[in-house]
Parts: C-alpha cells; sequence; structure tokens
C-alpha cells in the first residue's frame, strides 16, 4: 500500500474543511483535503437559497456562490484538494485510509482535521418504506443538482429550517406541497422561512405527525393526526392528504464513524443530534493531534462550521510551530468573538449552551486524565 | 394559537411591536420599507445593503433590524437581498384610491407589467385583484425579482404577495 506524508490532511471540503484548509495553509503548512463528492462544498452546493447569518459569512448570498468562493481561495492558495476520493478508516495513530483514483493510499499527516458533516435522521411509521418517502435531503438534491422533481403532490414532516427550506425549494421547481406537519407544538425553524411558506398558501400543522403511508406500489395517501402532549396519535384525529411523496425533515445527525474508529471520547447532547466528539476550545480532540470543526462536532449552520474551520485550522498550524503563540492567539480571539455573535438571540442560545457543555465535558474528562 | 412561532405568520401584536415597520403616516408620505422580521436571528444583510444607513441591527446579530423611516427612500435593495424575504415596500402615496406593495417572488413563471392577479395576505389567502405595475430583475437583486403590484388602498396592510401562477405542466413520462 502506498504511504504519503503531509502536514495537515483535512477529511470534508464542506465549508468547515475549506476554511480550515485555507487557514493552514495560509499559515505555510503544506495541507491535502479529501472529499468523496465529485463536488467540494458539501452541503452548500444543494443550497440555493439565500444564506442567512451575518453579512460578514456572506449572508444574503446564496449557497452555491459561497461554496464556489471558498472553494477558489482554497485552490489558489496551494492546498492538494483530492476529489472522488473516500475516507473509509482511521487508525488510533490518525493515519488515515483513502481510496484515490482507485488506489488504496494511507495518508500520514502530522494532523488531522475531521470535517464531515452530517446527515438525515429517518422515521419509521407503517408505509414508510414505500418507494415515494424519502429524506428532505435527498428530495433537495433531486431537484437542485439532479434538476428532477421528486413528487408533483408533497407532504413535508419536520418544520425546522430544512423542512421548511426544502418545502420552498420544491415548490420554486413546480411540485406541490400540501402541508408541514410538526409533532411539536411550535414552528422550529425561522419565522421569515415559515412565513414564505405560508404566504404560499401552505398550512404548517404544529401538533401533528404521519401515521401511515397508503398506497399499493408507491405512495398514494398519506394519514395524518393530532398527538397528544407525547406525542402519541390521538384517535379520530386522522385526516387523509392525497399526495404522492412524503419528504422526511426530521433532523441531522453528525457523521462521526472515522472520530469513534480513532477512539475519540464522546458525549451525548441532543441538541447537536446525538453523540458528539468531545474537543477543547482550540476544536482538538480527545486525541492528541485530531481536531474536528463543523456539523461533525455537533449540528449548526455554515456560518458557525466556517468558523470552527479557521479555528480548528488557525490552531493545528500553531501546533505544527507555523504561528507564534501570540499570533495564533490573537487570530482565535477574533473567531471565538465571531462564533459568539452567531450563538446567540432566541435560536442560538440554545445551541450556545450546547456547546458550553461539550467544552466543560471535556475540560471534566481531561483532568480526570491528568490525575 | 397566533404568532410567527405557531403558525410562521406574524400576529397583530408581533407587526406592532416590530421596529422595521414604518409608521402609517410615514406610508402615506410614498414609498417605504416595511421590514416584518419579528424573530432575534443571526442575520443582517438588510442592514448592509442600505445605501441610506436606514436599517440599524448593530453589533449584535440577533437584534431585530430597526428602520428609520425619515433615512428610507424606498429604493427598494433590501427587498432582493433579506433572505427571509421579510421585507416590502408599500406606498400609499400611489393613487386616490391605490396603493402599491413590492415584494420579493422566486416563482417561475413571473407575472408581467399589466397583469391582473390574485394578491395574497401573510396566510396565502386571496384578499384581493392586484394590477402588476412593475417586474424588476437585475444583477443587484441575485436571482430575486421584485414585484411591484397596485391595489385598493384598503387592503395594502394585508397584502403581503400574490398567487403562484401556474407553470406548463411537467408531464409524467
Ligand atoms: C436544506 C438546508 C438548508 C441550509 N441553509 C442554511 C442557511 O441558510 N444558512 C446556514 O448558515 N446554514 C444552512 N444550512 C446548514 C449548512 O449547510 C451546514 O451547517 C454546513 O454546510 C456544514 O458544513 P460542514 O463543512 O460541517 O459539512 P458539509 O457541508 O456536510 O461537508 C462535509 C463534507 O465531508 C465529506 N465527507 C464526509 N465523510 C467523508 C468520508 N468518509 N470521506 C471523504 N469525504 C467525506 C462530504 O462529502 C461533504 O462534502 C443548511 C442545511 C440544509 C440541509
Ligand atoms: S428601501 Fe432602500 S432606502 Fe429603504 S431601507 Fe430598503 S434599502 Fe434602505
Ligand atoms: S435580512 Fe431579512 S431576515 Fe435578515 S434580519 Fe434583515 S429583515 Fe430579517
Amino acid at each position: 500500500m502506498r504511504k504519503i506524508t503531509t502536514d495537515i490532511a483535512i477529511v470534508g471540503a464542506g465549508s468547515a474543511g475549506l476554511c480550515a484548509a485555507y487557514q493552514a495553509r495560509s499559515a505555510g503548512a503544506e495541507v491535502l483535503v479529501i472529499d468523496e463528492n465529485h463536488r467540494p462544498g458539501g452541503q452548500l452546493f444543494k443550497q440555493l437559497h439565500k444564506f442567512f447569518g451575518s453579512s460578514a459569512h456572506r449572508a444574503g448570498t446564496r449557497g452555491y456562490v459561497i461554496g464556489r468562493e471558498l472553494l477558489e481561495r482554497v485552490e489558489k492558495s496551494g492546498v492538494t484538494v483530492w476529489l472522488d476520493s473516500v475516507v473509509y478508516g482511521m487508525e488510533k495513530d490518525r493515519s488515515i485510509g483513502v481510496i484515490h483514483d482507485g488506489e488504496n493510499i494511507v495518508v500520514d499527516a502530522k494532523k488531522v482535521i475531521v470535517a464531515t458533516g452530517a446527515k438525515e435522521n429517518y422515521m419509521a411509521f407503517p408505509g414508510s418504506t414505500l418507494p415515494g418517502v424519502m429524506g428532505a435531503g435527498a428530495a433537495q438534491t433531486m431537484v437542485n443538482i439532479n434538476r428532477v422533481l421528486p413528487g408533483k403532490r408533497i407532504v413535508m414532516l419536520g418544520s425546522g429550517n430544512v423542512g421548511l427550506i426544502v418545502s420552498y425549494q420544491l415548490m420554486q421547481a413546480g411540485a406541490d406541497v400540501l402541508a408541514i406537519v410538526e409533532a411539536a407544538p411550535k414552528i422550529g425553524g425561522y419565522g421569515v422561512h415559515a412565513g414564505k411558506i405560508r404566504r404560499a398558501g401552505v398550512p404548517i400543522l404544529v401538533g401533528h405527525t404521519i401515521t401511515r403511508a397508503i398506497g399499493e406500489k408507491e405512495v398514494e395517501k398519506v394519514e395524518i393526526a393530532e398527538v397528544d402532549d407525547h406525542f402519541r396519535p390521538i384517535p379520530g384525529t386522522e385526516q387523509i392528504i392525497e399526495a404522492d411523496t412524503i419528504c422526511l425533515a426530521v433532523g441531522l445527525n453528525p457523521m462521526t464513524e472515522l472520530l469513534w474508529m480513532a477512539g475519540c471520547r464522546f458525549c451525548f447532547i441532543p441538541a447537536f443530534g446525538g453523540h458528539v466528539p468531545m474537543h477543547d476550545a482550540n476544536m482538538e480532540t480527545t486525541v492528541q493531534g485530531l481536531y474536528v470543526a463543523g456539523d461533525v462536532t455537533g449540528v449548526e449552520e455554515a456560518s458557525s462550521a466556517m468558523e470552527e474551520g479557521n479555528l480548528a485550522g488557525v490552531s493545528a498550524a500553531a501546533s505544527l510551530g507555523l504561528l507564534t503563540f501570540e499570533a495564533a492567539e490573537e487570530r482565535r480571539k477574533e473567531i471565538l468573538g465571531r462564533l459568539d455573535t452567531l450563538r446567540s438571540g432566541m435560536f442560538g442560545e440554545r445551541r450556545r449552551t450546547a456547546k458550553e457543555k461539550q467544552l466543560a465535558e471535556t475540560a471534566a474528562y481531561e483532568a480526570g486524565r491528568r490525575e | 394559537m397566533e404568532g410567527i412561532i405557531y403558525t410562521g405568520v406574524p400576529s397583530k401584536e408581533e407587526l406592532a411591536a416590530a421596529p422595521g415597520v414604518p409608521s402609517r403616516e410615514r406610508m402615506e408620505k410614498g414609498r417605504v420599507a416595511c421590514i416584518e422580521c419579528v424573530q432575534e436571528i443571526p442575520c443582517n444583510p438588510c442592514e448592509s445593503i442600505c445605501k441610506f444607513g436606514a436599517i440599524t441591527i448593530g453589533s449584535q446579530i440577533t437584534n431585530l433590524p430597526h428602520l428609520d423611516g425619515e433615512k428610507c427612500t424606498g429604493c427598494g435593495l433590501c427587498v432582493a437581498n433579506c433572505p427571509g424575504l421579510a421585507i416590502t415596500v408599500i406606498n400609499r402615496a400611489f393613487s386616490s384610491d391605490e396603493a402599491t406593495v413590492d415584494f420579493p417572488f422566486e416563482y417561475i413563471p413571473l407575472p408581467e407589467a399589466g397583469d391582473t392577479v390574485d394578491a395574497v395576505n401573510r396566510a396565502g389567502e386571496v384578499v384581493c385583484q392586484g394590477r402588476i405595475v412593475r417586474v424588476t430583475k437585475i444583477p443587484a437583486y441575485a436571482g430575486t425579482a421584485v414585484i411591484s403590484m397596485a391595489v385598493p388602498k384598503e387592503f395594502c396592510d394585508e397584502v403581503r404577495s400574490m398567487k403562484r401562477l401556474p407553470g406548463e405542466d411537467i408531464d409524467e413520462e
């Protein structure tokens, strides 16, 4: 097996990975970015809508444009990018196994940054295996990347930002969204996204769930019902909607497989999507020299993924001695300041609390280990 | 229950309390932005896009956008650049019986000037007919069209968009 070495290897070329690469390269590190997709940018490339966030993070710009700009910057800086290359494993010594150009290669990097993002949750109900039931992210890839409409009459389950945005994009592509069904008593995503959906005449049914998909060979009808305080369907409240597609937008969970293999410690934080890797304020995990950034550390947003990427890139470069302690500290302070403003307000507060818990659990674990 | 978080439609109280919604007097004087952004979210492109300094959010990015009605010229740049599509430009001085509502629209087909369309409220319900005055699609709007629509004055506090036009039917193969 061929073995190659580099200063910093980054798994994932999404918002987080690309920012980390740029920072590390700017500090003078030799950087290799690996992504299994044939296009870099991760989630950004599916996002045709104008982004939220601060103007400093290019909000108001469409997601794919942000992705293109990040990529150009990274390519100009002299980072090596391997696309169509799957990282299938990581050893405890942080060496990683990659299939690149049909060849099995071991990459031995002095520092590794994992920025693999998150994947969709699924939900089972009677009929959920019928063709026509799919993840909202899959539906989004179909309309925005492959330009195919998954169906014409759609019911969306989940009113978080993903459910709201994908509903909007399905309508833009020409489908009808008949309802957004949400088990919680409140809409999960931003009010302004919900507002667009309502102006298009789509009802958002809070306190409801899908109880059944009905159809012979594919989805023909969807049964929904009201739920009680324990999210149990209330008998007698069932309604039937004639639909050909059900999209599930019931959350994301971090793609942490590589980190488990490498022996990272985890903590459980539901607000972040489940088990998330412990990491310190420099984004370093409990495995020395292994850093994380973006949705893999807990599902948030592109703006925060970019800043965590910046932080991981600066920290990894600094630990190689490429930045003075003072220079690194100064940059970290700026980045942490921006992250702090992002994690505020009625939606951000929850993520701030979650991140504080993650950092505190890491500190407690590290203290225990030193004793 | 009422309110943006339960229905996706801001309640009367939420709109009354929103610092981005101009006064009735200001709307009577002519074109002015009406920012119906009522939730503290980390977002501020409206502030940076306004060349006249009429929108303030400040360093705390989750603050609600505040409109200075005196500085706002009604130029409409913010309408196309708000990712939440939460801004319209209202002109109650358009004519003696009509007002215009300029709103962002991202569906195809687009209407054309002179068309009569169904004008809808914040919940997508048709409230009256609207007459399309202008459709603007320029590079500075980055893919979003802004549609200026005239409606009877009494409906201009209600009307916020138009009903989607039927597209060419996509054939099943
Ligand atoms: C519908 C939707 C709308 C959104 N809208 C907004 C918005 O308006 N504003 C905002 O700020 N955020 C938004 N987001 C969130 C934002 O897209 C993500 O938070 C952000 O992209 C996360 O970046 P990331 O780099 O952590 O992960 P990703 O972008 O997911 O990138 C991870 C990359 O890692 C690669 N990868 C994973 N595993 C491997 C492996 N084993 N080997 C090789 N490569 C691998 C993947 O191919 C992928 O390219 C939205 C998300 C969705 C789904
Ligand atoms: S309409 Fe023009 S002047 Fe008024 S707030 Fe918007 S961008 Fe500023
Ligand atoms: S750009 Fe739109 S959604 Fe964002 S803060 Fe301004 S008005 Fe609200």
